[in-house]
């Protein structure tokens, strides 16, 4: 057994022994231990990918001394070692990113609690992704939503407190859908790890047994984790907790913790379900529908919306409403572009939320969009990342939002043929969309007139941390979208690994 | 249909009262019953994976008198899922709470409309 192997169940560990180090601390020192951590889980993901790409093959590590099928384990493929290193990558640059707004936001007793937080939220993210029991998902899937929930109501604002009651509401909802049909499908199955389950479940088929239990249990797990997502008609949640906390949270809320759901739900389509069952139990189409709703719909809330956080958390219900209908498109090509958008979206929403913050610090602390006119002039940096960031979402070529869009459209040329037109049109109309609410922002901010009163003169220059993290974000967004091939490889790669 | 309703007279229930619980936590808008309707909602979930897991005239698997033997127990691990399930939803109604005591104490009310018509107020003054 090679070292590296040991390296998905370090960084859970690290992130953990983080949290309960930060609890005596003071809000400095737990800044400092928690960047460190996640800077060492990246670096350790980065290296688990490279072990697993030069074996060519993934690996399971077995935690406590049972062997399958009674013990729980971990599981890193070329997939789950890819995304943790992008997804510890982006919480590492929107902890940076939102750090003086974060000391500048929440009381000093409580800013080491952020940080606990961060360090919890970060291993139950990794554990989802690299876990291969269906009931450690679960779990890790609670104290996501606690940890998120936490990292919502930590302001203390009264928005901010209802924010996190109507997220955790909604959460829990999906999660007892998703705990129901889990608990249904050990009772049809009777393993929890997701190689013994899929046997299982192969039997179950062939043998055209339990169809109906197994239609119920699909769509719960689905609807669950949807739910939980923020897909379209239950997205109520989402513009007041991304809108009304502070910044880093908004970040990692919406590029990160959304999709966790998102890659669970993908892990147990092909590693537990098998995905042509899937495809044939026709819940995609559901997926498919709602997801093309929901690129519309949220696009539209977001031209209606009133300030310009509310208006990039509406943006997010719009991706959301691809990742969906890429799936929904139910061929590989289109969970290709699905997983690749769930990348594309993280980097480029946190891009966004960022450097949102620093124009809107630049105009006085209005959100309005009235203040922002010029903001871009008052802080360059700032305004040459939101502008980068938007052009992504709106699909301009060079960047990864163009690749995701055009992973999607040939995704829908391979799809079956009720799906090709509607997913054409959609997108091209969603693509207007976008171009209308963000570019729209953009010309406000580089419009050098009419800058409000107070803000005349003001040449704000970002602090080094949140400067390097924007600047590396954009440089992310730079080599997703020019060197999008090796990218697209990886994730296929890991797709053939999941079966 | 009919009978085999009547054999799985537990699962039966525990689907109802999670169909309860699911309605009190989506719809009601008082904080507190929407804890309760949570706590109906995973309580059904465990009496579904209790009743699953047990096998009429066997033994919680605790091994007594010296009997090894498999066909003596019920399997263990539905009752694991169901301890570590409890473990969560405690966590989760702690939270839950929590913010309803937040709250409360900012808005003087358990309703999130009302909640929201103030602050709402709030913000315009």
């Amino acid at each position: 057994m090679s070292a590296a192997e040991n390296f998905p169940c370090f960084s859970i560990v690290l992130c953990m022994a983080a949290g309960i180090l930060s609890t005596p601390m003071k809000g400095k020192q737990a800044k400092w231990v928690t960047l460190s951590v996640v800077t060492l889980v990246s670096l350790l993901s980065a290296g688990t990918l490279l072990h697993v790409l030069s074996t060519g093959s993934s690996f399971v590590y077995t935690m406590g001394k049972y062997p399958a099928p009674w013990g729980n384990e971990i599981r890193a493929g070329v997939l789950e070692a890819l995304l943790a290193t992008v997804f510890s990558l982006v919480m590492l640059f929107s902890l940076m990113g939102g750090m003086d707004h974060l000391f500048r936001n929440i009381d000093e007793r409580k800013i080491n609690l952020y940080f606990i937080l961060a360090d919890l939220l970060l291993s139950s993210l990794l554990a989802i992704i690299y876990t291969n029991d269906l009931f450690t998902g679960y779990v890790f899937v609670e104290i996501n939503t606690i940890a998120a929930c936490g990292m919502i109501m930590i302001r203390g604002s009264g928005r901010s407190l209802l924010a996190a009651a109507r997220y955790m509401v909604m959460s829990l909802i999906g999660s007892g859908l998703f705990l129901i049909g889990l608990a249904m499908l050990y009772d049809i199955t009777g393993h929890l790890l997701m190689e013994n389950a899929h046997e299982a479940m192969e039997r179950l088929v062939q043998a055209d047994a339990y169809s109906v239990p197994l239609l119920v249990i699909i769509s719960f797990i689905t609807v669950g984790l949807a739910i939980k997502s923020g897909l379209y008609p239950f997205h109520s949640w989402m513009p007041d907790a991304y809108g009304h906390s502070t910044i880093s949270s908004s970040s990692i809320l919406s590029s990160l913790v959304s999709k966790s759901y998102i890659i669970l739900l993908i892990k147990i389509f092909y590693r537990v379900i098998g995905f042509e069952n899937i495809v044939d139990s026709k819940i995609v189409n559901v997926l498919f529908v709602f997801g093309l709703v929901g690129m519309v719909m949220g696009s539209v809330s977001a031209i209606m919306a009133k300030d310009v956080y509310k208006m990039i958390a509406y943006s997010s219900i719009a991706q959301i409403g691809y990742v969906y209908m890429g799936i929904g498109l139910g061929t590989e090509a289109g969970m290709v572009a699905a997983i690749f958008h769930i990348l594309t979206h993280a980097i480029t929403k946190s891009l966004l939320f960022l450097s949102a913050k620093g124009l809107i610090d630049a105009s006085g602390r209005k959100r309005a969009f009235a203040a922002l006119q010029g903001s871009a002039f008052r802080n360059p940096l700032a305004g040459a990342a939101f502008l980068t960031g938007s052009l992504s979402m709106v699909g301009i070529p060079m960047l990864a939002g163009f690749i995701s869009k055009l992973l999607f459209a040939m995704a829908a040329l391979g799809a079956g043929p009720g799906k090709v037109l509607v997913t054409l049109v959609v997108l091209a109309v969603s693509t207007i969309l976008n171009a209308v609410y963000f570019l729209h922002t953009v010309v406000r901010m580089y419009t050098p007139v009419g800058a409000p009163e107070g803000c005349r003169g003001i040449h704000l220059h970002p602090s080094a941390g949140t400067a390097c993290a924007l600047l590396c974000l954009i440089l992310l967004n730079f080599v997703m979208g020019l060197m999008s091939q090796p990218v697209t490889d990886l994730i296929q790669f890991g797709i053939g690994m999941f079966a | 249909m009919g009978p085999n309703l009547l054999v799985n007279m537990d699962e039966v229930a525990a689907v109802i009262l999670f169909g309860i619980g699911f309605t009190t936590l989506l719809l009601h808008r008082n904080m507190i019953k929407k804890i309760i309707g949570l706590n109906i909602m995973d309580t059904a979930v465990y009496l579904f994976l209790a009743a699953m897991g047990y096998v009429d005239g066997r033994m919680a698997p605790i091994v007594e008198n010296g009997v090894t033997d498999v066909e003596a127990y019920i399997n263990p691990i539905p009752s694991g899922l169901v301890l570590t399930g409890i473990v969560v939803s405690v966590s989760v109604t702690a939270l839950m709470l929590a913010l309803t005591i937040r709250l409360y104490r900012k808005y003087h009310s358990l309703d999130l409309d009302e909640i929201l018509i103030r602050i709402q107020k709030e913000e315009q003054r």
